[in-house]
């Protein structure tokens, strides 16, 4: 086939980050990820949640938390999903989700309300310290058996994070946390 | 089982006898299965024609089907019923419809549904499932068709009641051809098909969730849009396959021509713009022509209009397009920025939203000079290739001596590997839905079942399809329906005795060595044809090509030509995966 050897051609002398910007010299850097809750109106309906899972899977999406429950719209349900993603990633989590067939509305939380619950089980050696420790950080112990004591929480990831570190003290046995559920404030609606 | 005729009550009186069979009657009239709702559904959606295989779980579709005006055909393999939809799909523009059983009649189909998937083209697969009571016990055919099918469906249903299975088939098929098309899938257990329903399908919509997306895009976007491409220095279009589903190729010539710029087309939207028309710089990306490429890298504004910017086309994402800024036209939102940043997305329907543009456009970029260049490249990188005589038939020529006997109109369908590039290269497409080929997925094979389903939605119209030898060896069953349902088409094998694309990539990458790729041990595909029923030629040489394409051509039934071809012929030009469109090889040299 003819025509010159590809270092024998014109050169275009642009070009673009791997995000297909067209590098800027202004803004030459790549987009930061970023932490964000994503809620989504969904039909109630099964397969719903492995479609969605599946779909943040396939992508790799890093994904904090992923809930669902229902709303007061029984035939919906809410998904909250908290993602850190740099810029261009969160945009396509929103559009990839909004165009689901059975998604109804996608927002990012803004200015969110964000509660987590926890149930941690912590050693029994010192119930009174475990029950102290629990109200500190706005939970109680809600069953003393034998040899451990159960504790609940609700907070924001990072507050169950530290009190289950603060729990460490005492010897945690087992944890188990729901995600994150979240909700716009004000008047302002989730999605 | 619960027919309600009065038999052992010959006490009752005459009278009230007859009032309750006449109920009765009545009755029986409206009680109709699961199935029929299911066959009812299609023909309330104009179904036509459904491909497919029988089988336990979906015998009582098959059952339903036996009264009804569709024509249903039975293909050999169920990839093939894939395939044959997809192509009818792209041909018809309407939903291509599969009927298959559980099990293997499902997971056969996944090939096809992923490769319609990739391509967004509308395909309905109708699976038959064990029993509900049965689901999930590893009951015999049973496989987990939704899991399995969820991550290459746009949309799949478990039918759960005979009262609104009809209403699903009706969803899958509004949904499959609904804003960005695809592939959508009704599994149907076998307890839903077989029992007793009153309610009649209702007429096919799509979920009321799902958002239908609008024809228009914003209008201050478009403005600003078509201010920045009226101010072009280098304006090129880009057109995608979605200019094809959204039947906007008319527009898009006038809107070309009009304002002069110059057009790249991807592969799925060849045919999209008239390739013997002097803006056409046909197909750009790794085995586009040289000067696509060119204008693709030094463009300044590229207007993409329904192209997903695949990494086939882009090459590497920081050399794509380095200078130009994106206006990017597509129906589906999420496809905006997902691989090159639009800076002016314009979301809409293809049509819709270029008759806007050339609304708004303020005037014609001056982009003379640019125009001469792009005929410069032309004629730098011409695409062509030599022909000695004494040595082996190129395969490009018997490309191009099928285009210059064939219909202006004829339709292409292709398997994949060299002969597919070589198709898209030197076939001069000039009309919308004569490129029916798996572009996105790459699924060898596809081109024989294609041809069978692109006959049959445009039977009028002349079909080719061309072939490898691996991969026609893939699914050349399909010519066994073809020659049932006398189906006038023809295809030609592109025969190397290699997988060439593999040979082509072990010479380019892998130090020449030919590992596996010599296949050298195929049947004769001219007797495998004359075997099927079909008629079986073959050309050595040169001189023999006139003859036996005029001889296929003339025969009325499917003709299988065994075109022996250069078997170390390759593919060029060349942009290796991830490389930089402007550096594209025109020989092994360059690479
Ligand atoms: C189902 C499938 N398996 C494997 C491949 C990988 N592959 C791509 S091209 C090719 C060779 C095709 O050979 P042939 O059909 O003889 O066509 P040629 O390249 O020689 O024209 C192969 C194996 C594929 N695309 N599809």
């Amino acid at each position: 086939m003819a025509g010159p050897a590809p270092e024998d051609r014109e050169k275009p002398t642009g070009r673009r980050n791997s995000q297909g910007i067209r590098i800027d010299p202004r803004a030459e850097a790549e987009a930061k990820p970023r932490r964000t809750v994503i809620s989504a109106l969904v039909d109630h309906k099964p397969g719903v949640l492995a479609k969605v899972s599946g779909l943040f899977a396939r992508r790799q999406f890093n994904i904090e938390s992923l809930t669902v429950g229902p709303t007061v719209d029984e035939t919906m349900a809410r998904m909250t999903i908290v993602v850190e993603e740099p810029e261009p990633g969160i945009e396509q989590a929103k559009r990839q989700l909004r165009k689901q067939v059975h998604t109804w509305s996608v927002r990012e939380v803004e200015g969110a309300i964000e509660r987590e619950l926890a149930l941690i089980k912590v050693d029994g050696h010192d119930p009174s310290g475990v029950a102290a420790l629990a109200e500190m950080h706005g939970g109680q112990a809600v069953r003393a058996d034998d040899e451990v004591v159960t504790v609940e929480l609700t907070g924001t990831e990072a507050e169950i994070d530290a009190a289950i570190a603060a729990f460490e003290q005492f010897g945690v046995h087992e944890v188990a946390r729901t995600g994150t559920a979240a909700l716009a404030s004000g008047t302002r609606s989730t999605a | 089982m619960s027919k309600s005729h009065p038999t052992n009550e010959s006490e009752a009186s005459a009278d009230t006898e007859e009032l309750s069979e006449e109920a009765s009657d009545e009755q029986t009239a409206k009680k109709t299965k699961g199935a029929h709702s299911v066959v009812t559904a299609l023909e309330k959606a104009e179904v036509e024609i459904t491909f497919g295989v029988q089988g336990g779980a979906i015998m009582p579709v098959y059952d339903a089907l036996a009264d009804s005006d569709i024509h249903h055909v039975s293909m050999a393999h169920e990839q093939g019923a894939s395939h044959a939809a997809d192509a009818y799909g792209i041909v018809s523009g309407k939903p291509g419809v599969t009927i298959t059983t559980s099990g293997p009649g499902a997971t056969n189909l996944v090939t096809g549904i992923a490769d319609a998937n990739l391509d967004s083209d509308p395909i309905v697969s109708l699976t038959g499932q064990v029993p509900q009571d049965m689901v999930g016990n590893d009951a015999f055919q049973e496989t987990n068709t939704m899991g399995i099918t969820s991550p290459i469906t746009k949309a799949n249903i478990f039918a759960t009641s005979p009262d609104t299975v009809g209403d699903d088939v009706g969803t899958a098929l509004a949904l499959a051809a609904e804003g960005r098309q695809g592939p959508t899938l009704v599994d149907l257990p076998k307890n839903v098909t077989t029992s007793e329903t009153e309610v009649e399908p209702s007429e096919p919509t799509v979920p009321e969730a799902y958002q239908v997306p609008p024809d228009e895009a914003d209008p201050h976007s478009v403005e600003a849009a078509a201010e920045t491409l009226a101010a072009a220095d280098r304006p090129l279009i880009l057109s995608g396959g979605g200019v094809i589903k959204s039947e906007a190729s008319d527009q898009l010539r006038e809107f070309a021509i009009e304002y002069g710029i110059p057009v790249v087309t991807t592969m799925p939207g060849l045919g999209s713009f008239p390739e013997d028309n002097a803006l056409a710089l046909e197909m750009g990306g790794m085995h586009g022509t040289g000067y696509a490429n060119m204008a693709l890298s030094h463009c300044d504004v590229l207007l993409g209009i329904g192209t997903r910017f695949d990494d086939r086309l882009t090459g590497g994402i920081e050399t794509f397009a380095p200078e130009a800024e994106v206006i990017h036209v597509d129906i589906d939102p999420a496809e905006i920025s997902k691989n090159i940043h639009a800076d002016y997305p314009l979301i809409g329907d293809a049509g819709a939203v270029i008759e806007q543009l050339h609304a708004a456009m303020p005037g014609e970029p001056d982009a003379e000079a640019w125009r001469d260049r792009t005929m410069e490249w032309k004629a730098t990188y011409p695409m062509g290739y030599e022909t000695p005589q004494d040595e082996a038939v190129k395969p490009q020529f018997v490309v191009e001596a099928m285009d210059e006997a064939a219909a202006d109109d004829a339709i292409v369908t292709t398997g994949v590997g060299q002969h597919q590039m070589w198709a898209a290269q030197y076939w001069t497409y000039t009309e919308p839905r004569t490129w029916v080929s798996s572009n996105g997925l790459g699924t060898m094979g596809y081109g024989a079942p294609a041809a069978v389903g692109a006959k049959l939605a445009a039977p009028d119209t002349q079909v080719i399809a061309f072939e490898g030898d691996g991969s026609f060896l893939m699914t050349s069953q399909a010519i066994a329906p073809a020659v049932r349902e006398n189906l006038d088409i023809t295809v030609a094998i592109l025969n190397n005795s290699y997988v060439g694309m593999i040979r082509q990539w072990q010479d380019a990458f892998y130090d020449e060595r030919r590992y596996e790729s010599e296949w050298d041990w195929g049947p004769d595909f001219a007797t495998l044809a004359e075997a099927y029923g079909a008629q079986g030629l073959r050309a050595m040489g040169y001189d023999e090509i006139p003859e036996v394409i005029e001889e296929a051509f003339a025969y009325d039934g499917p003709s299988v030509i065994d075109f022996h071809v250069d078997p170390v012929a390759d593919v060029y030009p060349m942009v290796p995966s991830g490389g930089n469109n402007a550096e594209f090889a025109l020989e092994a040299d360059h690479l």
